[in-house]
């Protein structure tokens, strides 16, 4: 119990940790925040902050002396933005098209789950047992030798 | 009970558009905002010496193309094309500049020899021209026309009719 206790408090301090490199007032933390925030343009699955172009070289290089000059983040990359469009932005702003981008995995999810639910439901819906139909005169000769039978196992 | 059955192929109908969508353009071109924008300020210490400012351009319509010595083959197929063109051009008010992005002086001297380069060209310490004008790779050309706006950005080689048509277009406009 007392492991389980002090497993819990890892990620909560690795959380602890960054919050406070974050806020940290160096300023190289504040341009590997702000370019781990933009795409690099040549290797366009990696950060700016990752990618080993030139190209990203230099845009690192820039966000450094951005940094230096007081430029806020947002003002940073809205400078990148103005330059290169949406796509230079690793997380894409939340309007238009984009908010497909959003919106889709949570729709996705949502028809999924009332798929399931729609799906669970008929599989474990219980019949009412039907009492199958019988020929009534087979019916009538089974009573009658049965009372037959009863007649003469009493006897 | 029909409507039913009908629902999940009539599902994957706007999923198909989607994709369909997605697979016709290319993923890594990246559309520029800058197009019909003022062209961003530049100066570049010219390699044959003095220096070029687009402020010293003003009015006059700019064909700005960004290579590199090791951009192969694309540069090197286009190099006598942007030569031959400005020859061709230059007497009617056109203005070529050539900016050599990463790459070492020798290596783009060089490369202007080889292609006898008589616009001007110059380097671009530190990337900051070509990061101004969104450029992503090489060989990328701005067209610049008289009232300074980018009218034109193309991506890779320029065809020699792709040129010569965005050519008469910045010559021509008022």
């Amino acid at each position: 119990m007392v492991l389980m206790g002090l497993a819990a408090m890892i990620p909560l301090a690795a959380l602890a940790v960054s919050a406070v490199g974050l806020a940290s007032p160096d300023p190289e933390d504040r341009v590997r925040e702000i370019a781990s925030g933009l795409r690099c343009v040549v290797c366009q699955n990696l950060s700016v902050a990752d990618s080993p172009s030139e190209l990203a070289n230099e845009m690192r290089n820039l966000v450094r002396e951005l940094v230096q000059q007081g430029k806020t983040p947002e003002e940073i990359k809205a400078y990148f933005q103005s330059r290169y469009g949406d796509f230079v932005l690793l997380e894409p702003p939340k309007r238009g098209f984009n908010l497909l981008v959003w919106g889709l995995p949570f729709v996705a999810l949502l028809v999924g789950a009332c798929g399931v639910y729609l799906v669970a439901r008929r599989w474990t819906e219980r019949r009412e047992p039907t009492t199958p139909s019988v020929d009534p005169d087979l019916l009538e000769r089974v009573r009658r030798e049965l009372r037959e039978r009863e007649g003469s196992g009493r006897s | 009970m029909s409507w039913k059955k009908a629902l999940i192929p009539l599902a994957c109908v706007p999923v198909i558009i989607l994709l369909a969508y997605g697979f016709w353009t290319d993923p890594r071109a990246i559309p520029s905002p800058l197009v019909q924008k003022p062209a961003p300020h530049f100066k570049i210490a010219v390699f044959d010496g003095g220096d070029m400012s687009l402020d010293s351009l003003t009015g006059k319509p700019v064909v700005l193309n960004f290579w590199a010595s090791w951009c192969y083959p694309a540069c090197y197929e286009e190099a006598p094309l942007l030569e031959s063109t400005w020859r061709k051009y230059k007497e009617q008010g056109l203005t070529m500049v050539g900016v050599a992005i990463q790459d070492k002086e020798a290596n783009a001297r060089e490369f202007m020899r080889r292609f006898n380069f008589t616009f001007p060209n110059g380097p671009d310490p530190g990337g900051k021209i070509s990061i101004d004008y969104g450029v992503y790779g090489v060989p990328e050309t701005f067209f610049i026309d008289r009232q300074g706006r980018i009218a034109y950005k193309h991506v890779g080689v320029l065809t020699p009719a792709l040129l010569e048509a965005n050519l008469r277009a910045i010559l021509k406009g008022g």
